[in-house]
């Protein structure tokens, strides 16, 4: 890693991907139908203004204090940094943000897009029902209508996301083909865009799809990793060693990572193993998957040999996807984030690790992460710094953690 | 010139006032053998070509008829591997010019340059992928053209509603055979209106194209395909096709030559 960032060529080639044709490396572009070509151009242009116009910037950065709640604490973990004797653990706390997750960061920024471009509607995909809500919060908020696409077996393990988007406004759609997840609700809600391109704006929710919405969606994230420098270099007068987060299509980790890139800080994405990589039943791309297309985009994907895509499992709904987002696989072979895997149990003991000695109930997406740290930390020594994207809270998963306990709150 | 097989098809239909008539069916729905038969059954009704959809696990330009195809062809062990040596097996019995209609993954996995070698090889005639638009395309394209201009695959690329002058000029470039117009701004089978936008835009991108142009994706009634064949060359009629063998394969024999009829009468 060290090899990596100390080449002067990295450090000016990393600030400047994507390509013009929407390329980091070998992975991304646009392989998208004809009918959504034109969208994705004149949203290229949109945004590109958009980014360089002082006046949405102001309203984007307004919104993100008044509306967000920007900027989400940097907490020291210190019962947890105790609990491990290692190294000193922080929380990046993005389950403090609007509608308790990050996902709303990137929502909002596309929502406020959309109205600039004129768009009615918008329509998204979501897997937990994190991006849903956000989705659905932003096209309150810019006056957009709303409709939202979920695989079935999701609507059924986070129902309460599905009530809150309804009572945000939005239209849920469940989808029943396929693997009946997030990947099926991608699909389906670019089927959508496809058939209503001109009135209505994709909100992709995560770093993946046809360019350009892995920079997109990158560029609006990338106010936690901003955030976490300054409030890191604050509280310790010096960057962290360390940086972690859970990787579905890989929004929060690009956010947190993308500020860090060309400094000497080792970071590391973390897949969901699932049952195990050695059962089948997993997400992690990296550790089980090969080179393809799919929605758009060339990246790592869980294939067969005729490049049927796979059907996934994870414990947690936002990273239960068979594709990860093009830049995690670029930065993935060239060697400069680790990626590894935590599985369902994992996940599921940081979780009640977190919450008992800390007090936060964090996203089964963000336990993840958390199991990561839990590994890693007790190895290092004392002086050295961590911080770990806490994605999401976990309201939404406590109902399917007692299911998972056997315990039945419906009575 | 040397010239491709869909090519010369074309041509000869053009100097008899002819349209093409192309109706598409989703191989090894139910399975390959019925796939093979159904061939033999369209050339019977008149087929001019004849597009074979090769199932794929994320259909995302298709509507629910031909995703629905899919996961039973997926479900009866279907591949690209196999399509390629059913097409092997039928050029034993039909000349009938064959287009491959893929997504872009299963290629890119079989290798694009295996791919086109063992298409040409068992007698494919072209291949239309959705998701793999002329600026993503240009390996595969000149890969497609091993010894020249009327040699190995043609490259059928698609023009939508939603397509800027400048994107057509483009992608017509591209295309050989011919233009593959999408005459809704949606997926397969979604409902065909054809308003004065439609002629508009078609008759532009007619202009552009300086070869025959073929419309498909809404065409699901004689009475349409009639109406298509007066604006076009060619009438690809898939999702109605698909849905015919499904539900009532006893009437879809003469629901092809009813099709067949209608784009006949296109100039009349």
């Amino acid at each position: 890693m060290r090899r990596i960032i100390g080449n002067s060529l990295w450090r000016t080639t990393i600030k400047k991907l994507p390509d013009k044709k929407g390329y980091f490396g070998h992975y991304g572009g646009r392989f998208a139908p004809e009918t959504l070509m034109s969208a994705l151009h004149e949203l290229e242009r949109a945004y590109m203004q958009a980014k360089t116009d002082k006046s949405f910037q102001e309203e984007l950065k307004h919104l993100q204090a008044t509306y967000i709640g920007r900027p989400t604490p940097l907490y020291f973990a210190k019962r947890l940094t105790e609990k491990l004797g290692g190294a000193k653990i922080y929380l990046k706390r993005e389950d403090l943000a609007h509608t308790g997750a990050h996902k709303i960061n990137n929502a909002l920024g596309q929502s406020l897009l959309a109205k600039r471009m004129g768009k009615e509607r918008l329509t998204a995909e979501t897997g937990a029902g994190q991006h849903g809500v956000a989705t659905a919060t932003g096209a309150a908020l810019a006056g957009l209508a709303c409709e939202i696409y979920m695989g079935s077996v999701d609507v059924q393990r986070q129902a309460l996301n599905v009530f809150r988007m309804k009572l945000l406004g939005a239209e849920v759609r469940e989808v029943d083909i396929g693997s009946k997840t997030l990947k099926d609700a991608i699909n389906e809600a670019m089927r959508d865009w496809t058939a209503n391109v001109r009135t209505t704006h994709y909100v992709l929710g995560t770093v993946f799809g046809p360019h350009p919405f892995p920079m997109i969606v990158r560029d609006f994230q990338s106010i936690i990793g901003k955030e976490a420098k300054g409030q890191v270099t604050k509280a310790e007068g010096r960057l962290p060693d360390y940086l972690i987060a859970c990787v579905g299509g890989g929004s929060n980790a690009m956010g947190l990572f993308n500020e860090f890139l060309d400094k000497d800080i080792r970071m590391i994405g973390v897949e969901a193993g699932g049952k195990g990589i050695e059962t089948g039943e997993h997400a992690a791309r990296f550790a089980g998957g090969s080179i393809g297309i799919l929605q758009g985009c060339k990246t790592y994907l869980l294939q067969d040999d005729d490049g049927n895509v796979l059907d996934t499992h994870s414990v947690s709904a936002g990273l239960d996807y068979a594709s990860v987002g093009p830049e995690h696989s670029f930065l993935k072979d060239s060697g400069r984030i680790r990626y590894t895997y935590a599985t369902d149990d994992e996940a599921l003991s940081a979780f009640e690790i977190l919450s008992k000695t800390e007090g936060i109930i964090p996203a089964l997406e963000s336990a993840h992460a958390l199991a990561e740290a839990v590994k890693l930390a007790p190895g290092l020594s004392r002086d050295k710094i961590m911080i770990v994207n806490l994605s999401g809270r976990g309201d939404k998963d406590v109902q399917q953690v007692a299911k998972i306990k056997g315990v039945n709150l419906s009575d | 010139m040397k010239k491709t097989k869909i090519a010369i098809t074309l041509e000869k239909l053009k100097e008899q006032s002819k349209k093409a008539f192309i109706p598409y069916i989703m191989a090894g729905d139910p399975d390959i053998e019925t796939t093979i038969e159904r061939v033999m059954l369209l050339e019977k009704c008149g087929a001019d070509i004849i597009e074979l959809g090769i199932p794929f696990s994320d259909p995302l330009a298709d509507g629910p008829t031909i995703q629905q195809a899919a996961g039973r062809a997926l479900k009866s062990g279907t591949t690209l591997r196999k399509v390629i040596a059913a097409v092997r097996g039928l050029r034993h019995h039909t000349r009938i010019p064959i287009i491959l209609m893929t997504y872009y993954n299963p290629v890119f996995k079989y290798g694009e340059e295996l791919f086109v070698k063992d298409a040409i090889e068992a007698g494919v005639d072209g291949v239309i992928i959705p998701d793999l638009p002329p600026e993503e395309a240009g390996s595969f394209i000149k890969l497609s053209r091993p010894s020249g201009p009327g040699s190995g695959l043609d490259t059928i690329f698609l023009v939508a509603p939603t397509s800027t002058e400048a994107r057509i000029k483009s992608i017509v470039s591209a295309c050989r055979g011919f233009v593959y117009y999408v005459s809704i701004t949606g997926i397969t089978g979604s409902k065909l209106s054809i308003d004065e936008a439609f002629r508009k835009h078609i008759d532009t991108v007619k202009q552009l194209a300086k070869k025959p142009v073929a419309v498909g994706f809404g065409v699901s009634t004689p009475g349409e395909a009639q109406t298509v064949g007066r604006l076009a060359d060619g009438v690809i009629v898939g999702s109605a096709i698909v849905k015919k063998f499904h539900e009532e394969p006893g009437n879809a024999e003469g629901f092809i030559k009813d099709l067949r009829e209608a784009i006949n009468s296109s100039n009349q």
